[in-house]
């Protein structure tokens, strides 16, 4: 009687999930003429508006190029984007690469962060295609020995280096007391500035460490406060550099703030309101209106899709159409074939001149520094590039 | 020694607000058995009820003063949190008093993802910036500085903590709710409805929770879905500190606890010469929990709760 | 009509023969999945399968400690943590060392044994509710103390996480790469299937086998009534570790497979939303049930995908826009999933008949 029942049910049961699995593969399994171009990114959760940037910014550059009428080993090309979402997830990183290499792209865009671009690589190149990141900025993405791994932007190497420098010659600390918010983005920034402060005559006085989910830093502060650095270099991001500017500044902590292109947001001045005057921070890259092509393309950019370019947008465009590049000049969309010539480009995009060297990093990434003042970024300088 | 001083201060403000939502899991604890997995995440939701109250109140420019905006806010969060605490009691707890141990466990932590999912789609995943309507400044006393939002939290803190202590000693419900912790079935043969005790102290509790969570996003001028979680693990160790079920015991924990937080992370890097560093400073709080519930597991001023196997 | 289908499912439960059939028809599907999941929907659903299996074996490993002996442990992953990290530390570029798979894994077993008993040795004494937060700090030390120690010396190399692990290499065969038997390629993914499927089964076995064994017995008679089991003569403290010790070791096995599979571990990928997963797994399959706990799994596991596959492009379809990205409708689906199995079916949604009869029917004594 029960057991019989279990038994029907059971089966019911069975019946039912075969029906709905079959639902559900009867979703997929598209054709395609295309040849298909990846851009993996989060366009859920937290900063999806950054995936979503980057998303645009391929697919400006794609419809461009079926605009132009290329033709490739004799026929003509028409692109498609193969979007897929990683939501900055390191455990999704993998997943999303195998669906993108599945698919058979002829190439990928992405990640956004680096903690989903370093485990998706090892997808890429073992199935030997092309991935180059237009905002992936952890140094140990490009040193992996993969010859299809690049980035069009500064790694934290480069720009650690250069705040490193800025901080002891430009701002004058002799005495610097270094904060990281002990994910793999803010401590890898942190030790190159370490490195490159020590490097340029400074004296780090002290480390402390937080984390990405605080906002109470008083007792790190008050620590620091009894060091008497001249300057604070914070390593992370900017829901916590903001409220950090607020404690620094109610504690008396007089001396000066730098912080990495984590903070060098609009969400940092608006978390820090007042106490953000006077803070310096960096950025891989040039503004906007630095760049050679920037000004064009923001135009193009919100005609198209009617909204600010958010951040990484011109990065994702040139990462693109590089791609797109090195398959014209190999007359193939095979990777084997484009690969080398990918390695040794040279490319006039909208943020500069687009150039590797043997690891895959950019050729001459420049980093531009900033300083909050009224309530604005200040644009003070460009390093490198 | 000003460093030292401002460390003592650092704790004794973290440490008012983990003695708040302490005392809303002594409470429950010490009534029901249960721990509410739930309680930081009121905490949470009248942190951004009140934002959104004032974020709404600024939009449309009715020219009121500040402090009033935030009485408005405060008001509006704390009937929202005592409504919540009070459906959470009744829909998730209820049901389940007759269960074994586990059940309404699982079921408080499986409030606590709802909640905190439904902030994040209410309130999105950013954080968001509080305004300040008590202007934060520094006043200096003796070396170590501390702001007008800081003495307000020490004050309220105590205020409030001294209040209900008022209201379970001198009082009808306080007896109430003294004798249900007691013996809950002679009480009830005592007549009273034990139903309508829990439901008061459920209810009592999110009303602390939702001034601390006011509090909290002032002090740091920031809230977000995910502020209530951590604070709830703390302040949960706060109370156990203290001995669970024991109302002193919660504010006493609570300052304690802040304190070592405080210190320890302040000075654990000098003390173990950069070996250890404030890396580790959540450590301190789990590592105070276990030792004090191997050591001493009635908590420092003992626990009022009857033996249950 | 009912009668015939109760007569199908008689003879299939009670005729050796049918049995057999089954069995067979079982394993050939099993072995051929692969290959058809490739072909139909892509490789992507194999590295799903793959990912489920860990955490089928995650939820078997759970399953003793919450559901044979009724502790809940909140920081379980910790243990998976532990035995991700023992493979990835010694099989990869951080020390230089590339141990073998066959040493590693029980390596990382024993060394999350041995966690298991040194987190489980102090919360003897502790009921429940303490029990739950107890676990849930330490599961949380560990995570922290594998983000931070990378100085002074550098032991995990901290947030950056460890790369470029060795994957799986048996009898010549990597499991990084695709290789051929008799004609057919096989995929890493593939490979690592087929592996992780044996090892599943057998912690299946086992679970099953210690369920029925004096150890089994214990660990109900503690769950039930912890006071009345010491009466009986049972040694409640070496059974508590046992418990914690078994469970662990099923949770460093799977991690050591898991650092082999994804080829890169990072303190992120064991957070205290993994143990709560792996929670909800044991608890809506059915806890302490292992084919209940089995079916948890795979179905929570697989969530996600089935999610972003359906809701997505479902919501875009309806109304035009995405309201509930998946990320959030998982958290949505966990939390309701958790208060309504508690509320409306506590023994889970493939209870074993004696655990149904245990949570559902009225009071434990003395309640309030």
């Amino acid at each position: 009687m029960k057991e019989g029942d279990l038994s029907v049910h059971l089966k019911t049961a069975v019946v039912g999930a075969a029906a709905a699995l079959a639902l559900v593969l009867s979703g997929c399994g598209k054709k395609d003429e295309a040849i298909k171009i990846g851009h993996a990114g989060p366009l859920t959760g937290p900063v999806a508006h950054l995936g979503k940037d980057n998303e645009n910014g391929v697919r400006l550059a794609l419809d461009e190029a079926n605009a132009a009428n290329i033709m490739l080993g004799g026929k003509k090309a028409t692109f498609a984007m193969q979007s897929e979402d990683d939501q900055a997830d390191p455990k999704q990183g993998p997943i999303v690469a195998q669906k993108l290499v599945d698919a058979k792209v002829a190439g990928v865009i992405g990640h956004l962060n680096s903690g989903t671009t370093i485990p998706a690589s090892k997808i890429y190149h073992d199935a030997g295609i092309a991935q180059i990141s237009p905002s992936a900025t952890n140094v140990t993405y490009t040193h992996q020995g993969f010859k299809t791994a690049f980035r069009v932007m500064a790694n934290d190497a480069q720009q650690g280096k250069v705040l490193g420098d800025y901080a002891v010659h430009k701002l004058g600390a002799k005495n610097i007391a270094i904060i990281d918010d002990r994910s793999a983005y803010g401590q890898g920034l942190a030790d190159e500035f370490e490195k490159a402060a020590k490097a340029a005559g400074g004296q780090v006085v002290t480390r402390e460490f937080t984390g990405t989910d605080k906002t109470d830093f008083n007792a790190i502060l008050t620590s620091i406060k009894g060091k008497n650095p001249d300057l604070i270099f914070y390593g992370g991001m900017d829901s916590q550099s903001g409220p950090m500017m607020k404690q620094i500044k109610n504690l008396g902590i007089g001396a000066k703030f730098l912080t990495g292109d984590g903070g060098q947001t609009a969400e940092f001045l608006k978390l820090a309101g007042d106490a953000a005057e006077g803070a310096y921070a960096s950025s891989p890259g040039v503004p906007l209106d630095k760049m050679p092509g920037g000004k064009a393309f923001a135009e193009k950019y919100k005609a198209k899709f009617n909204i600010e370019i958010q951040l990484y947008a011109p990065y994702a465009y040139d990462a693109a159409n590089v791609l797109l590049e090195a398959m014209k000049k190999a007359d193939s969309t095979d990777p084997a074939k484009y690969l080398p010539i990918l390695a040794g480009i040279s490319y006039q995009g909208v943020t500069g001149n687009v150039a590797f060297d043997e690891n895959g990093d950019i050729k001459g990434g420049s980093i531009s520094l900033y300083q909050a003042k009224g309530g604005k970024w200040e644009y003070l300088d460009t390093v490198g590039g | 020694m000003d460093i030292f001083l401002q460390q003592i201060l650092n704790g004794l403000v973290l440490g008012s607000v983990y003695a708040l939502v302490a005392l809303g899991y002594t409470m429950v604890y010490g009534i029901l058995g249960l721990i509410n997995f739930a309680h930081g995440e009121v905490v949470m939701v009248g942190a951004l009820v009140s934002l959104s109250v004032v974020e709404l109140l600024l939009g449309t420019n009715l020219g009121l003063p500040a402090p009033l905006l935030g009485v408005v806010a405060l008001v509006v969060a704390i009937g929202v949190c005592m409504a919540l605490g009070f459906s959470i009691e009744r829909i998730a707890y209820r049901p389940l008093r007759r269960a074994p141990r586990l059940a309404p466990l699982i079921t408080a932590i499986g409030v606590s993802i709802l909640l905190q999912t439904l902030a994040m789609l209410i309130w999105g995943r950013r954080y968001h910036t509080v305004p300040a309507l008590i202007p934060p400044t520094p006043h200096a006393v003796a070396g170590a500085t501390i702001t007008n939002v800081q003495i307000l939290i020490i004050v309220v803190s105590a205020l409030i903590m001294a209040g209900l202590m008022g209201l379970v000693h001198f009082t009808r419900l306080g007896r109430a709710m003294r004798a249900t912790a007691e013996n809950p079935v002679v009480a009830g043969l005592m007549g009273v409805n034990i139903n309508r005790i829990i439901s008061a102290t459920f209810v009592i509790g999110s009303a602390l929770a939702a001034v601390a969570g006011v509090l909290v996003s002032s002090n740091y001028g920031v809230a977000h879905y995910y502020m209530g979680f951590v604070l709830g693990l703390k302040a949960f160790t706060a109370a156990v500190l203290g001995g669970i079920g024991n109302l002193p015991g919660a504010m006493v924990g609570g300052l304690l606890l802040g304190l070592i937080e405080s210190l320890g992370a302040g000075y654990i890097g000098d003390l173990t010469g950069g070996f250890l560093g404030s890396h580790y400073q959540d450590v301190f709080a789990f590592l105070v929990l276990i030792m004090v519930l191997v050591f001493r597991p009635t908590g420092l001023l003992g626990e009022r709760l009857s033996e249950r196997a | 009509m009912s009668a015939r289908w109760r007569e199908l499912a008689h003879w299939l439960r009670h005729d050796r023969r049918a049995r057999w059939l089954g069995l067979v028809l079982s394993g050939v599907a099993l072995a051929v999945l692969p290959f058809v999941l490739d072909a139909s929907v892509g490789r992507t659903w194999v590295r799903v399968i793959d990912l489920a299996l860990l955490y089928t074996m995650l939820a078997l490993g759970l399953n003793i400690v919450v559901g044979f002996a009724g502790l809940l442990d909140l920081g379980y992953i910790a243990f998976y943590a532990v035995g991700a990290y023992t493979y990835a530390l010694l099989a990869s570029p951080h020390f230089g060392l590339h141990l073998p798979w066959w040493v590693l894994l029980p390596a990382g077993a024993v060394l999350a044994a041995f966690f298991g008993v040194v987190l489980g040795a102090p919360t003897l004494r502790l009921r429940g509710d303490y029990l739950a937060i107890v676990t849930l700090g330490f599961g949380e030390i560990i995570r922290i103390f594998l983000n931070n120690l990378n100085a002074p010396i550098n032991i995990t190399n901290g947030p950056q996480g460890v790369n470029l692990i060795d994957p799986i290499n048996i009898a010549g065969v990597s499991f990084g790469r695709t290789d051929s038997l008799l004609g057919i390629s096989f995929p890493g993914t593939h490979l690592h299937y087929y592996l992780f499927l044996v090892l599943a089964v057998l912690v299946m076995f086992v679970c099953i086998r210690l369920e029925d064994s004096r150890l089994g017995r214990a660990w109900v008679a503690i769950r039930e009534d912890e006071i009345a089991a010491l009466a009986m003569g049972i040694n409640t403290r070496n059974v508590k570790l046992l418990a914690f010790a078994m469970g662990a070791t099923f949770g460093g096995v799977a991690g050591g497979l898991f650092s082999s599979l994804q080829g890169f571990v990072s303190p992120e990928s064991f957070v205290v939303w993994e143990s709560i997963t792996v929670l909800c797994m044991v608890v809506l399959g059915g806890m302490g049930h292992v084919a209940g706990v089995v079916l948890g799994a795979l179905m929570l596991a697989t969530l996600p995908e089935l999610l972003r596959h359906t809701a997505a492009p479902m919501q875009q379809q309806l109304f035009g826009k995405v309201i509930l990205d998946p990320e959030s409708l998982r958290m949505l689906l966990f939390g309701l999933a958790l208060i309504l199995v508690m509320l409306l079916r506590p023994a889970g949604l493939w209870p074993s008949p004696t655990r149904r009869r245990e949570l559902t029917s009225a009071g434990a004594p003395g309640a309030v």
